[in-house]
């Protein structure tokens, strides 16, 4: 895994709470780690600050996974 | 009870009579407090008159510009937002029908947009810290009604069901969101009544006498402190008696 990839797991198991080998790149935020709407957008904000780069709106509804998010941070991460 | 040492406030409407003495009663309780509002000269005697843990922000929230950058404003000078006092609010009073569309468009976008943004910004903080206290003054004609003040009494009532909704949706965070609705108090705004005003108010008064902001003040410590954590979306009517909701 690359090293956002792990900094992205990170933050993941840390909001939502779960067991760190759930966390794998096809795993859905939503159906299969248990978040909500709320979490999602949590979890959205915490890679803002965590990448040090903005996710609109419109990137943020397209990520659903973690694989999602590693590939939009791996292109959009400024820290 | 109710020691908010090291809890930082901003509070809007800190000129006004109840939102100094909100700022004061919170100031006293131990919180470092933000006062904003649109006079400059009268928030610096008021933060000289509190002596330290004062931010002086002076915000006119009727511009957009300004509103946006109130409560980052607040953040960087108390390194966080604990409670928001969502307290300013003006009036333009008319007969309904004789409302013109500026009256209500001004009364909305102080009294119930920029409460709105405020508390939008301020619940992003609070949600990170899992603690946040959102406080709106409202008012007890926003659920009575009241003849000549169809933008108010909306714009109050708009704020209860924005308070209901963030309640529901933040809870879970640590972040709390509820009104006080004053009923007749003593502030410039009531000064500007006539005896015969006063005292046709006073007969429905089963308390007998106006409100004072600090019987304001003290809800307001009790929402913003740590034991009002099971307390939200509720509206706290502090009217003497007048309406028992």
């Amino acid at each position: 895994m690359s090293e956002i990839g792990e900094r992205v797991k990170k933050i993941v198991v840390e909001h939502l709470g779960v067991e760190p080998e759930k966390v794998v790149d096809s795993a859905s935020f939503i159906d299969d780690l248990g978040a909500d709407s709320l979490d999602t957008v949590e979890l959205v904000m915490a890679f803002e600050e965590e990448f040090g780069c903005e996710i609109p709106d419109d990137a943020a509804e397209t990520i659903l996974t973690v694989g999602d998010a590693t590939k939009f941070l791996e292109k959009n991460a400024k820290s | 009870m109710f020691d908010l040492t090291g809890k930082t406030a901003l509070v809007t409407g800190a000129t006004g009579g109840i939102g100094g003495a909100i700022a004061q009663a919170l100031h006293a309780q131990g919180a470092t407090v933000a006062i904003s509002g649109t006079r400059r000269e009268v928030l610096d005697s008021f933060a000289a008159k509190l002596g330290e843990r004062v931010h002086v922000l002076p915000c006119n929230l009727s511009s957009k510009d300004d509103v946006e950058a109130l409560v980052p404003a607040a953040e960087a000078a108390m390194g966080q937002v604990d409670i928001l006092i969502a307290n300013a609010g003006i009036t333009r009073d008319n007969l309904f029908v004789q409302l013109r569309d500026e009256d209500w468009d001004d009364v909305i976008a102080v009294n119930l947009t920029a409460t709105f943004r405020l508390a939008r910004a301020a619940t992003k903080l609070m949600m990170r810290k899992r603690f946040g206290r959102i406080i709106a003054i409202t008012s007890i004609v926003g659920v009575t009604g009241n003849p000549g003040q169809g933008n108010y009494t909306a714009s109050k009532a708009g704020i209860i069901g924005l308070i209901k909704t963030l309640g529901a949706e933040y809870a879970k965070r640590g972040v709390t969101a509820n009104c006080i609705a004053p009923g007749f108090i003593k502030t410039p705004m009531t000064d500007a009544l006539n005896d015969k005003q006063r005292e046709s108010i006073l007969a429905k008064v089963p308390a007998a006498r106006l409100g004072t902001p600090e019987d304001i003040a003290a809800a307001a410590v009790y929402l913003a402190s740590n034991e009002a954590a099971y307390v939200t979306g509720q509206t706290i009517h502090v009217n003497g008696g007048m309406a028992m909701i």
